[in-house]
């Protein structure tokens, strides 16, 4: 089997499998002022610690969630409502389009629900938010914006976007900028204090890590209103009893992609550009998505033109190749992908994708059945055509 | 020297998981008997509904879901297909049509026929599967020349070769029922299920028509056509009544027609003819319903069309009795005589011809003839 949607979740590395299951049967609620309380608190804090220290962040700036789309929640909905509450003109909220569901869904909401104007920012057809674009977008009235977010690297496509140029640009304004670095984390340097950002999110089960954790990292001058109210941990921004077996484990995940960032860009990049030159040769009309510079090491899109990605996935699924067209579902129903659409991409083309996305446990042999698989797959799911 | 197997040869099959029972337990018997399954969801509705409690149908995400659970469980893959686009255009726009007509369709026919073993089955060779398999209560027999012969079910209680009957023989050559040879209870099927650890065994059965979802076909027929107020006339073309679209009506309805004016002979009136060029419904008695002939026209032949008048058993509803027939092509349209008149014949309606269990072929019902006026 070929396992090649590590976007989605990567197979948790073992020294974080270790370290979460050796405080599975260690009780003790970090909250708790007993010696079995303390115990818990100093393992949370010093992933804390390790934590802060992969991401180039304080300690204090990180705020553990349950992942990546709460950290995304909270940093979209918290922030509007906090600095709409400090001056009631912020009402703007921009975003690029090709956010995850967990941000764009969010900042949605909030124009439905909390009279927040959303504008979406024009991207190029690699996916890039360009910092021009931005400064544009606040000048036209810097009193009126709440925040802006773009995501670090897009899940999709893999483009990486300028973050540091564009969190300058909001910097200059006083505007508080989100990024969603979920994939980024890993794959390319991500320094929260070198960013400028305001937020940022992580995840675990995207790094090795366990499902159910990640965090948001948060500037100290930053404070949210509450997504979920309660107890009052993690600087009251965000309750609920810590996960000590997960917040450790995704503390030695962290740091081991930290550590490990830099063979992971060489090795798994090297193999992935095999697997781009090795679809490119056997569908020579594929084209592939994405920024060709600026992308993560791991990701490879590509449109198939003529063919359902339904099609080619059930295809390849047949055949122990597991891949992704990328693009969310509806009750199961591929719809054409936002990204692509937001591109530029024609819809019925955007209708033939594929993401294969690479991880720490991937092979030679995978990218030699991909090669293999690919050129009969696009043939037949080509003769089926588009339904 | 050739040598046959008595073990079909293992076929790459799509199976169609509506998220019911019969097509989960046909889904994992044909899993069972050695084949390569892939399980398929058939998403017909653009805005899947949400949860509805006892949903049933092809439409909804617990549908979906249940399907999928159920081909997990089996050990499948599975995926959500979505063909609302031409099941919209070929099916429901079809029946809204039909319907404005003042004809009676029959949409899990044209689903069959126009989705299942044909959207849906093209795709499927395509992609290189060799058959589609579903729930369906009927047999493909395999003659002895190799042609695919449709067969009604092992249990004639539950047969639906009925809704199979416009199925060609290239069709039917690429059909998997494995549900058509058993002889068993809807109970039995449910315990198969739950022995199998199919979580849609007590799930209940659907009756209603897919895309309408509360059931309420009226309705929905007048949120797409609107009212037309008309007249009810009897035979003698008197005014008895008033209607709100002679769409709502169906050949051989008794009720629901609000009549004032009571019949002279006092007995009860049935609908006997619904005209929507001039937007009036007749009623009349019981007797004038009697059918002595009919004509049909998109006769489909499983195999070769039959030359000449020939004598057959014909079935001219879901769930409708038999009834002794003879038939024939003429320029295309097939015309029917029975051989005692019959009751309720709705034009719209599929007329499908059997010799003994097997399906000769079938036609839409377009014209009946009155035994009374035959007589007359």
């Amino acid at each position: 089997m070929a396992y090649l949607d590590h976007a989605a979740t990567t197979p948790m590395l073992p020294e974080a499998v270790e370290a979460m299951t050796a405080h599975l049967s260690i009780t003790g609620n970090a909250s708790s002022l007993h010696a079995s309380g303390r115990k818990a608190r100093r393992t949370v804090e010093e992933s804390r610690e390790t934590l802060a220290e992969a991401l180039g962040a304080r300690p204090s700036e990180v705020v553990f969630t349950s992942g990546g789309t709460e950290a995304d929640n909270l940093a979209v909905k918290g922030l509007y409502w906090s600095r709409r509450d400090a001056d009631p003109a912020r009402t703007r909220v921009l975003a690029s389009p090709v956010e995850h569901h967990a941000v764009l869904d969010a900042v949605h909401w909030l124009g439905e629900h909390e009279g927040a104007t959303v504008e979406y920012l024009p991207v190029d057809s690699y996916g890039r938010v360009h910092p021009e674009v931005l400064r544009e977008a606040i000048a036209r009235n810097p009193d009126d914006v709440a925040l802006a977010t773009v995501m670090w690297a897009n899940n999709e496509i893999g483009t990486v976007l300028p973050v540091r140029e564009l969190a300058d640009v909001a910097q200059e304004f006083g505007v508080p900028l989100h990024a969603d670095a979920v994939q980024a984390f890993g794959q390319v340097p991500v320094d929260f204090a070198a960013s400028g950002l305001a937020a940022m999110t992580v995840s675990g089960h995207k790094i090795g890590g366990p499902y159910g954790i990640g965090a948001l990292l948060l500037g100290r001058e930053y404070t949210p209103v509450p997504v979920l109210h309660g107890g009052g941990q993690e600087r009251h921004v965000r309750s609920g009893t810590l996960d000590v077996p997960a917040i450790a484990s995704f503390a030695v995940a962290g740091r081991l992609a930290a550590e490990q960032r830099e063979w992971f860009a060489h090795e798994i990049g090297a193999l992935r550009d095999n697997l781009v030159t090795a679809v490119r040769t056997a569908v020579p009309d594929a084209i592939l998505g994405g920024d060709p510079v600026n992308r993560l090491p791991a990701n490879a899109h590509f449109t198939f033109p003529g063919c359902e990605g339904d099609s080619l996935l059930l295809l390849l699924d047949a055949q122990g190749i597991e891949c992704s067209t990328g693009s969310a579902c509806t009750a199961g129903v591929a719809q054409p992908s936002h990204v692509l659409l937001a591109t530029g991409t024609d819809p019925d083309l955007a209708r033939g994708t594929l993401r294969f996305s690479l991880g720490h446990t991937s092979t030679e042999a995978d990218v030699e059945a991909v090669a293999k698989a690919i050129a009969p797959a696009v043939e037949r799911a080509r003769a089926a055509g588009l339904t | 020297m050739t040598e046959t197997s008595q073990r079909p040869r293992p076929l790459r099959v799509l199976a169609a998981m509506s998220g019911g029972v019969d097509s989960a337990v046909a889904a994992a018997r044909a899993a069972e008997a050695g084949h390569d399954v892939t399980g398929v969801h058939l998403a017909l509705s653009a805005n899947p509904q949400s949860f509805r409690t006892g949903a049933r149908g092809c439409c909804t995400i617990e549908d979906s879901r249940d399907a999928r659970r159920a081909a997990d469980v089996i050990g499948i893959p599975f995926y959500v297909w979505d063909l609302a686009d031409r099941f919209r255009e070929d099916v429901v726009e079809d029946f809204v049509a039909e319907y404005e007509a003042g004809r009676t369709p029959n949409p899990c026919l044209r689903c069959n026929e126009k989705i299942k073993f044909a959207a849906l089955l093209d795709k499927a060779l395509a992609l290189g599967f060799d058959a589609v398999c579903t729930g369906h209560y009927a047999q493909v027999i395999v003659n002895e020349d190799g042609t695919r012969a449709l067969h009604r079910a092992s249990d004639m209680a539950k047969d639906q070769s009925y809704v199979l009957g416009v199925l060609d023989e290239r069709q039917l050559a690429h059909a998997l029922f494995p549900l058509g040879d058993t002889v068993t209870t809807k109970d039995e099927i449910r315990a198969e299920a739950e022995r199998r650890g199919l979580a849609v065994a007590k799930k209940p059965d659907s009756h209603d028509i897919c895309f309408i979802a509360d059931g309420d076909t009226q309705g929905f027929l007048a949120g797409r056509l609107g009212k037309a107020e008309g007249d009810i006339v009897d035979e003698s073309g008197t005014v008895v009544g008033s209607h709100e679209g002679a769409y709502g009506f169906t050949i051989g309805q008794r009720k629901g027609l609000r009549i004032g004016t009571p019949a002279a002979d006092g007995k009860p009136r049935y609908v006997l003819d619904i005209s929507p060029v001039n937007n009036t419904v007749t009623v009349g008695p019981a007797a004038s319903l009697d059918v002595s002939a009919l004509t049909a026209v998109r006769p489909r032949w499983c195999g070769t069309a039959p030359t000449g008048p020939g004598t057959y058993t014909a079935q001219l509803r879901a769930h409708g009795g038999e009834t002794e027939v003879t038939a024939e092509l003429v320029d295309g349209t097939l015309e029917v005589t029975f051989s005692e008149p019959v009751r309720g014949v709705a034009p719209g309606q599929a007329i499908v011809l059997y010799d003994d269990t097997r399906v000769v072929g079938s036609a839409t019902i377009a014209t009946t003839v009155r035994a009374a006026t035959a007589m007359a």
